[in-house]
Formats: C-alpha cells, structure tokens, sequence
C-alpha cells in the first residue's frame, strides 16, 4: 500500500484553478520530485497536502487514513512534514529550540509539568534535548545549537528548517526548494544532507526544485506540473526527453 | 568548581579605577549582594533615625531620599548623603567583605542540597530584607505590595503581549474580576456586614483560607478570558485588542451596574489579610509558575506562534490550544493579583481598573521588556518607584512619564531587558575570579 496516496484533487482559489485532477502515489522510502514552471501550483500542492487549506475535492489517503479535513498540526503529528519555500523560522528563538519545539505533539507531562516543572517533565525535556541535539549533528549544525537562528548564514538557517522538519518523526517529508538561493558549496551540502536522511531514516521524500542537477540527481520518480495539471510523470531520462516538459518547463536548450 | 579564598585581583585586571570596580564586584555572588543589603537595612533600622535628624532630614526618606530631592533641592546634599552612608556604602562593603564567604556558602548550598533549597535561601534573605526596610514605615509596606502587585500583572501580561505577540487590553478587568470575585467570597463568608449579613463560616477559618478566594478570583477571571478567547483566537490580527477592550469596558459597566457588590460606590470591608508575606509568597509562586512555562517546550510554543504561527502549525504546534491556554494563564493571574490588591486596600471601586490601570501595566510591559521575565519585573519596580517618586510633581508627572516612555521606544523599541532570560541556576551559582574562568 503507498504511504501517501492523493486521488483526483482539484482546488480553486475564487474562481482560479490552482490545481486540476491531481493524483500522486509515495511509497514508503521513495524520493520523488515535482517540478515545473513559476506558478503551476507546486507549493499549492504541497500546503494542500499539509492541510493548510483544504482542497475544494480529492482525496488525500496517508497511511490508510483520509488527511483532509485535518488542521496542519494533526497532519504533521500524523507523520507528514515540510519545510518551506521563503524561510519559515522563529526569528528570535535559538536553533535548539526550533528542533525541541517540533516534538510539541510528542510531549507527555502536559500543562501540569509546564507550570509546575515536574520531574517527568526534566525527564522528557533532557529526551528531547537530546533527540535534537542528534538531529543538529545529523545535518551538520551541532555548534550553532545555541544560537538565535536570525544571526545564522542563509545555508545554515535551511539546515534549521530541515532539522526542525525531522524532528517531528515525520514519514514523509515535503521539501519545497530545499537549495533555493544556495551557493554552489551550500548546495553540495545541502544534497548530502537529504541523501543521509534518506538513507538514515529511510523517509519518504517528496521535494519541490527549480534545480535540475538536484533532482535528476535525487529522485526516482518526476512530476512535471503545468498550470495545476501533471504533463508527465516518470523517471529523470523520461522526464528529459519528454517533449511536453521540454516545451512547458526545460526549455530545448535547458538541460543541466 | 573550587573556590579561591583570596582572588588576585589586581594582578589579572587592567589598571583603570573603573574596571578594578568592577572585577571587585563581579566576584561578588548572588548571595552576597543579598547579605549587604540585609546588613544594610538593618543599619537604617539601628541608627537611620538619628543619622538622617543629623543630615538636617526631619525623618528617615522614605523612598531612597527621591521625593526629598524633588520637593526640596536644599536638601538633596542630605538625601545623598543619606542614601550612600545607609545604603550604598554599607552594601559594597559588606558585599564585598563577605564574598569569599558567601562564593563558600553559594556552593555548598548547590553542592549538598537540590536546588530548590538554595533558592528558598536567598528568597528568604530577599524577604528579610524587604521586611526590615518595609519595617520602617507603613508607607513603604504599602508601596512594596504595589510593586509586587504590579510584577504579577506585569509577567502575566507579557505573556499575552510579548511572548505570545498578541495584544491584550482586557487586563484590568480580568483584575477587577478577581478583585470582586475574591472580595465578594472574603467578605460573604469570614465578615460581618450589612451587605451579606452575617459570615458563614467563622472569620477564624479566614486567614486560613484566604488562598483558596483568591483562586476563585484568578479562576473567575479565566473564566471572562474564554469569552474574549473563543471568539478573538478564530484569526490572527488586531480581533484580540479590540475585543479585550471592549471586554474591559463591559466587566467595568456591570460592576457599575450591580447594585448588590457597591455598584460605582465600590465594595468594602475586605479583611486586610494580604500582608507583606502572603502578597511576596503569592509573587514568588507566580514568578515561578511563569518563569517554569516559558522554559518548556510546552510554553515556548507561545514563541512560536508569535514569530511564525503557519510554521508552529506545520511543525505539530496545536497554536489554537496554545493561545487560549496562555491567555487563560494570564489572566488567572491578573485575577489573583487584583484579589490581592483588593485585600491590601479593604476596598476596591470599578473605576480603578479602567483605562488608566492598562495604560499603567502596558507601559510596565513595555518598559520592562518582552519576552523577558526579567524585564517585566524591572518594568514594573521601576515604573511604580517613578510614579511614586513623581507624586509631588502632580499632574506634571503625566506629563514626565509619558515623554520618559517615548524617549526610550525611540532608543529600545522593544523595552529595557527584552528577550533576554536569566537562568535561575545561572544566578545562584558562586562567582569565579574573574579572568580565571574555565
């Protein structure tokens, strides 16, 4: 059964059709890529998925259970999380507590050990810490834990938002450009970081890029999105000889 | 950890007066500080009255000799004097003097007992203190239970306004609420009067169960909270500030309108049970409930869904849950705050929690700092000392308040000591030589 299945869902901003009878199938360990023009409703796609609007029909299937409806942290504690396109950061917490606060839905000692500052709560707050702390090593920021993430380079602060995303235990990750206005050497680290979290956690990744080399280069299976429709679908060599992607987004030149 | 019994100061600093001072003072540990004024206050109670006839003062200055210079420049020299002899000159010296000691002290305290053992220490060498100077006269006990109302309402405002990065302006009736909710409960079962008739339960069991109306009171208030709440928490915006306005408008009008509690009259006859010590108590429970929520998880969400609530939802944050849990908490403690004020005075009257009161607490919050608890209590000793200390100036004082407030939005937009926290652990620790960290 795919982990993250999407039947038939079309959404309509006023009287805009953002997204058209789209369909999507994620298996569990599959990385997968959307891509497509400016304005073909990928980021749509993506906050529908999230539930931070619902979609006007479909469906959207995770884990054997229908997500729309859902507010966007019952979404997320079910397993499915996202980083986003424009930086979403706390601009005046600290990277350490943007990884902790992403494990809200996991805590147990409740408003009694907020208030009161019980032993279970020292307990499970030195379990989070930790959690965080190794998920900061993971994507390479351990010594930056304490700092508030605005001082932080732009490279460092995606790492943030990513870091924060796997907190919460997700199974599927969404991650909308994750290189978006990288340099070259950021943009290495950035595609080594998602390779070891794919292999490392093995998550289902579902990512949104304008950069070819990083998608051909990471997923297995491409959408192309044109004016909220999917104009094909398949693996990187599919997708680049494709004639309809070629006219609608790559452009005949436009292989990298 | 170990801690030296004679730092070689003067070998490791540089050599301007200036910052000798100051490494002198920075071996100076929490404790220490609080024995110097300890020692310090019991000095004025010794010979403050004869020293200050000496200076040509004609008795103790009540608030560190501020009012005198203000009402009468020819004594300024005295007040001076006075204040340096009494307090500031003894407080360094015995700092100072009793470092070695108190770094000693501050460890084993750290070191045998849990922490909790240690704070209890210097809050009870912190309540000493303000018992002893309060001792002096009435008026200062009666200022000291302000300021330590006005920190209560200060924290659990910021919550609102700085933390959550809503805007609140229901505070003062949240405070009128428990202000009367506890009044009404004090007054109809420990008192004898013509309103209620006679007390229900005996007026022995009062002192005793004064706590618990005074939770009535902050619940009754979070009570009014999840009326304005429900309908302002749907959407983000400006809904909060209008709704709580009017909020406060409405609490005030019927109260006008009961003429059971007093109506416009006001309500009184309140037992004064709130004494220094149960007003400090009931201060250190609210600081620390406070201070223990915005350093969870659990609170830190607040952050969150100030600075990026579309990201706090996305990252499993209930925001909706999170808002009305800290707006509830607040004014669970604005409640209590005004049951308490209610107590100090023995009476209260609607129009005390009108717009003047929220001027007074948003001014506190905004002076103090946001997201720091910290800052709300600087804003709210500070801001109740210059009111006090500008009373002679009378109606110029709002005049001087106001434009103090703008020049320091111009330099601090965000207050005196924002998003800073200090970590209670932090403070208790004993200072290092300086130089000699790590």
């Amino acid at each position: 059964m795919a982990l993250l299945q999407v039947n038939n869902m079309t959404h309509f901003f006023g009287g805009l059709r953002a997204v058209y009878d789209y369909d999507l199938e994620i298996e569990p360990g599959q990385v997968r890529g959307l891509i497509g023009p400016n304005g073909a409703g990928k980021t749509t796609i993506f906050n529908l998925i999230t539930g931070i609007y619902p979609p006007t029909e479909g469906e959207i299937i995770f884990n054997g259970q229908n997500l729309v409806g859902l507010q966007p942290y019952q979404i997320a504690a079910q397993g499915v999380c996202r980083t986003f396109q424009t930086l979403r950061l706390w601009r005046h917490m600290t990277v350490l507590d943007h990884v902790k606060l992403a494990r809200y839905s996991k805590i147990h000692y409740g408003l009694i050990g907020a208030f009161f500052g019980t032993s279970k709560r020292h307990r499970e707050e030195a379990e989070i810490e930790e959690i965080a702390y190794n998920l900061l090593e993971m994507v390479g920021i351990k010594h930056d834990a304490d700092q508030v993430v605005i001082n932080l380079p732009y490279g460092v602060q995606r790492r943030v938002e990513m870091a924060r995303a796997l907190a919460s235990e997700p199974q599927l990750l969404l991650l909308d450009e994750p290189t978006a206005g990288m340099n070259p050497e950021e943009l290495v680290e950035m595609m080594e970081v998602i390779r070891r979290v794919r292999d490392e956690l093995g998550l289902a990744i579902f990512l949104i890029e304008h950069r070819m080399k990083v998608v051909m280069d990471l997923c297995e299976i491409i959408q192309t999105l044109d004016f909220g429709e999917v104009i094909a679908e398949g693996t990187p060599a599919e997708i680049r000889s494709n004639p309809r992607v070629i006219d609608a987004y790559l452009g005949k030149e436009g292989i990298a | 950890m170990e801690v030296r019994e004679r730092p070689p100061a003067e070998a490791i600093t540089k050599n301007t007066p200036l910052a000798k001072v100051r490494s002198q003072l920075a071996q100076i540990p929490l404790l220490g500080w609080l024995l110097g004024t300890l020692l310090t206050v019991v000095i004025e109670q010794a010979v403050g009255r004869p020293l200050a006839l000496a200076l040509g003062l004609s008795n103790i200055p009540g608030l560190f000799g501020l009012r005198i210079m203000l009402t009468k420049p020819a004594l300024i020299p005295s007040a001076v004097a006075y204040v340096l002899l009494v307090y500031v000159l003894p407080t360094l010296v015995v700092a100072r003097l009793s470092a070695p000691l108190a770094n000693r002290l501050a460890q084993q305290l750290l070191d045998r007992f849990p922490l909790w053992v240690s704070l209890i220490v210097h809050l009870g060498l912190f309540y000493a203190t303000m018992h002893l100077w309060g001792d002096i006269s009435a008026y200062r006990v009666l200022f000291l239970k302000f300021i330590l109302i006005s920190i209560i309402l200060t924290l659990s405002l910021n919550l609102v306004n700085g933390y959550m990065g809503e805007f609140s302006c229901s505070h003062p009736g949240f405070m009128a609420l428990g202000a009367y909710g506890a009044s009404v409960l004090t007054v109809l079962l420990f008192v004898n009067d013509d309103v209620f008739g006679t007390s229900l339960l005996p007026p022995a069991l009062g002192p005793f169960l004064f706590p618990l109306t005074l939770v009535a009171g902050g619940l009754l208030a979070s009570v009014g909270a999840l009326v304005v709440a429900i309908p302002s928490f749907r959407t983000r915006g400006d809904y909060l500030a209008i709704i709580s306005l009017a909020f406060m408008f409405i609490v005030k009008s019927v109260i006008e309108n009961l003429e059971i509690i007093g109506g416009p009259r006001g309500f009184m006859n309140q037992p004064k049970w709130a004494n220094l010590p149960t007003v400090f108590v009931w201060t250190a429970i609210c600081l620390w409930m406070i201070y223990n929520f915005t350093r969870s998880t659990i609170g830190k969400a607040m952050c969150a869904v100030r600075d990026d609530e579309i990201a706090a939802s996305a990252m499993t944050v209930n925001t909706r849950h999170t808002k009305i849990v800290t707006f509830l908490f607040a004014a669970f403690w604005a409640g209590v705050a005004g049951g308490l004020f209610a107590h100090v005075i023995g009476y209260i009257n609607p129009g005390t929690f009108g717009v003047y009161k929220l001027s007074e607490v948003l001014a506190m919050v905004y002076l103090g700092g946001l997201n720091s608890v910290v800052g709300s209590i600087a804003g709210a000793a500070g801001l109740q000392l210059l009111m006090e200390v500008l009373r002679p100036l009378e109606l110029f004082k709002w005049i001087v308040i106001p434009v103090l407030l703008i020049v320091l939005m111009i330099r601090r937009p965000t207050g005196l000591i924002a998003f800073t926290e200090v970590n209670i652990e932090d403070l208790l620790q004993p200072r290092r030589v300086p130089g000699k960290e790590r």
